[in-house]
């Protein structure tokens, strides 16, 4: 192994003195003063949330109230660190959407465990699990962090989603096909 | 296809090139499935009449060509081999039966088209409610859009609308536009069911299947049409929007209802169990069980489960109950009463057990009217491996009366009851208090009651161990779910009070082998899954009460009669 000696250059004056370096740090330290402010004063300011950002997964009602989710658990399937539990359950049949018949009786999703992969957002064949633009959850216990149901849909809110397939669905059960 | 086909019964066929021979009669979908060809089809059914009416296993087919005037093979010049002359349109799978030389294509463009076109027609009406249907996972129609399917739909009309959720009777739900009419549900409970209830009703796309007026699906067999539903069409109203049957786990086991022994599988997940379908033997149950085989499983998490030891009413270890229980036992006089409901090898620890304490072994028979199809009348699932053990020599009866007589006289002091309720085999609450019962049960019960030892035990769904039918065919079941806490394995309790260091399966085997001459050969990872035939001559003068159910002719009686 061949050595190379490198050969150290001795400091000129004006570096020795320091001064020209302490001048040109206090240009920079000056020019901050009067520059745009880059930090934000959370929690008072909050961040502005870019569309397709992926926050606390959350879920949501249709425009008229109805819970989009039909606990159909494929999302409880897909969920790669099996953060999600779905307890399905019938809809009684004097309920305003029984055509539906089915939805989550309870819906929990471990925010511990949650890897913000938005996979149960892909996989929802009915568009009722959304992640949005939440990102921050805190707690004292691990309990504070497993999200239910109520939870759930305080911070999803209704999606405006103009589809509404179930009412077409429940139109033609009501119009019927005579024969 | 039980007993191999003498050469003269085969038929050779080639299908989609490769020859095969099979047994005269088959059709080319059982045929395909010899050589792992899958022939998609949805009214088709093995147990069942072919109707035909699907159209989804249509097929290419041809046969070789000959000379019409000299009967001379007409050769073909390009292969060097005989004609094949093909039909130019497709033929339905399930209703051709095999010929020689017959040649098959099932994945001809003709075919691939053909599928398509039924395919589309099929989802025309077909409802999109995969999510909430529950039998996504398990759809035919699933499987086969999967394959055939186009993906989007070119009908801009309205589907049509049926009636949703109509009760068939007590455990069927009907969603009847789902329905793609294959009328297995209906052919099922015509043939095996023998309660013709089902039928189709009004024309073309309006047809919808229907009870007839006034009549109900509620025979002891109808939850089997919804397990030969191809769609979600006929759904079981028990297991309805309960759980998706992708999260669960199938571990095989048998029907312990009754002494015909139905293979099971017994659906979990995460411990507890959610649902019980057939599984297929050809000798034993075909595909099919009893509704009330399927809500055995209710019996698990029952509130009156047994969950703590306790000696004389106080929570204990079983180390201390065991003792207690032999302390119990020590002055002599006593008597163990075994059960029909336990599995072979724990009837063979209770014979150790009555050996060991020098005491008298029985047995209660539960006989209750037969159903002539897979409920037999003999309701223990195990008389036959009490038999084949040596626990008992002869028939049980249904009351302990002799017992009884015993503890009256003051000849027996103490009973070991291996699950099986003391007051209901006859013994009074006054013979109960006068001895010291040892009990070994899964539920509570007045034995659990009177007992100065209950150690609770597992249901079948929680251990592995196997049962004696009545065509003596030795069957296994697998262990499903974990026990509840405070319950111990059955084989642990028993070898422990029979002081032998032989508390799990293939330490008890072991034993088996070497003391019962019938099981010399065998191991239980060796029995196989369709079931171990033993040897019934030994038993054949034994008055068994089973009449004649699917696969069993009673022999005994018919020498007798």
């Amino acid at each position: 192994m061949a050595v190379i000696t490198v050969e150290r250059k001795p400091l000129t004056f004006a570096e020795r003195t320091y001064l020209p370096q302490i001048a040109g740090g206090l240009k920079t330290t000056l020019k901050h003063f009067f520059a745009p402010n880059d930090t934000l004063e959370y929690p008072e300011q909050r961040p502005a949330i870019p569309p397709g950002y992926r926050g606390v997964p959350t879920l949501v009602y249709d425009p008229h109230g109805r819970e989009k989710c039909v606990s159909c658990q494929l999302c409880e399937f897909v969920c790669p660190p099996k953060a999600i539990r779905i307890t399905p359950g019938e809809i009684p049949a004097a309920d305003a959407s029984a055509h539906v018949e089915k939805r989550p009786q309870e819906f929990e999703i471990d925010m511990l465990r949650c890897i913000y992969c938005g996979l149960c957002q892909e996989v929802c064949p009915e568009e009722a699990i959304w992640l949005q633009n939440q990102y921050s959850t805190t707690g004292y216990t691990r309990a504070d962090f497993v999200n239910n149901k109520q939870k759930l849909y305080e911070l999803g809110g209704t999606l405006p989603d103009p589809h509404l397939k179930w009412d077409k669905k429940l139109a033609a059960e009501q119009h019927g096909n005579a024969h | 296809m039980s007993a191999p086909a003498k050469p003269a019964d085969l038929v050779t066929v080639n299908i989609d090139g490769k020859d095969i021979a099979v047994p005269k009669g088959t059709n080319v979908i059982e045929a395909a499935r010899l050589l792992n060809v899958d022939v998609p089809h949805y009214c088709y059914h093995p147990k069942l009449s072919i109707v035909g009416n699907c159209r989804m296993c249509l097929i290419e087919m041809g046969m070789p060509a000959v000379d019409p005037a000299t009967k001379a093979p007409v050769m073909d010049p390009a292969t060097g081999k005989q004609k094949i002359n093909w039909i130019p349109r497709p033929q339905i799978g399930c209703g051709t039966n095999v010929s020689p030389g017959l040649h098959v294509k099932t994945t001809s463009p003709m075919v691939k088209d053909a599928r398509e076109g039924v395919m589309e027609f099929l989802l025309i009406n077909h409802p999109l409610d995969c999510p909430i249907c529950d039998q996504a996972g398990e759809c035919k129609l699933q499987e086969q859009s999967t394959g055939y399917g186009r993906g989007y739909s070119r009908f801009i009309e309205q589907k049509n609308v049926k009636p949703k959720r109509t009760q068939l009777g007590p455990r069927v739900t009907l969603d009847d536009e789902r329905c793609i009419l294959c009328s297995r549900c209906i052919r099922f409970s015509k043939e095996v069911a023998k309660d013709d209830v089902l039928g189709f009703i009004d024309r073309g796309s309006y047809s919808t299947l229907t009870c007839y007026p006034g009549k109900q699906l509620a025979n002891n067999y109808s939850l089997n049409t919804v397990d030969i539903c191809p769609v979600g069409a006929l759904t079981s109203t028990d297991f309805r929007f309960k759980m998706r049957v992708w999260f669960l786990k199938q571990t095989n086991s048998i029907d312990t209802e009754s002494s015909v022994g139905a293979n099971t599988v017994v659906w979990s997940r995460e411990g507890a169990i959610y649902r019980i379908t057939p599984r297929r033997n050809d000798e034993v149950n075909d595909t099919w069980i009893a509704d009330s085989g399927r809500e055995l499983f209710k019996a698990v998490k029952a509130s009156d489960r047994l969950t703590a030891i306790k000696v004389n009413g106080n929570e204990s270890s079983l180390e201390i109950a065991v003792n207690a229980a032999l302390h119990f036992c020590k002055d002599g006089g006593v008597a163990v009463v075994g059960s029909g409901r336990s599995s072979v090898e724990e009837q063979f620890l209770t014979r150790k057990l009555a050996e060991s304490l020098k005491a008298s072994a029985h047995l209660v028979s539960r006989v209750a009217k037969g159903d002539g199809l897979l409920v037999s009348a003999d309701r223990n699932p195990n008389v036959r491996g009490a038999l084949v053990t040596g626990l008992i020599s002869a028939l049980p009866s249904q009351q302990l009366g002799g017992l009884a007589a015993e503890v009256d006289a003051g000849k027996i002091k103490t009973i070991i009851s291996v699950g099986e309720d003391l007051a209901e085999a006859g013994l009074t609450p006054a013979q109960l208090a006068k001895i010291s019962v040892i009990y070994l049960g899964t539920h509570a019960n007045a034995t659990s009651a009177a007992a100065k030892v209950v150690i609770p035990t597992l249901t079948m769904f929680e251990k592995s161990g196997s049962l004696v039918n009545q065509q003596f065919r030795l069957q296994k079941f697998a262990k499903a779910v974990p026990g509840p806490q405070g319950a111990t394995d059955d084989l642990v309790v028993l070898a422990q009070l029979a002081n032998i260091a032989a508390a799990d399966l293939a330490s008890v085997w072991k034993l088996l082998a070497a003391e019962v001459p019938a099981l010399a050969t065998t191991t239980h990872p060796s029995i196989p899954e369709i079931g171990l035939l033993l040897d019934a001559t030994p038993y054949a003068a034994l008055p068994f009460v089973e009449g004649e159910t699917l696969h069993y002719k009673p022999a005994a009686k018919a020498s007798a009669a």
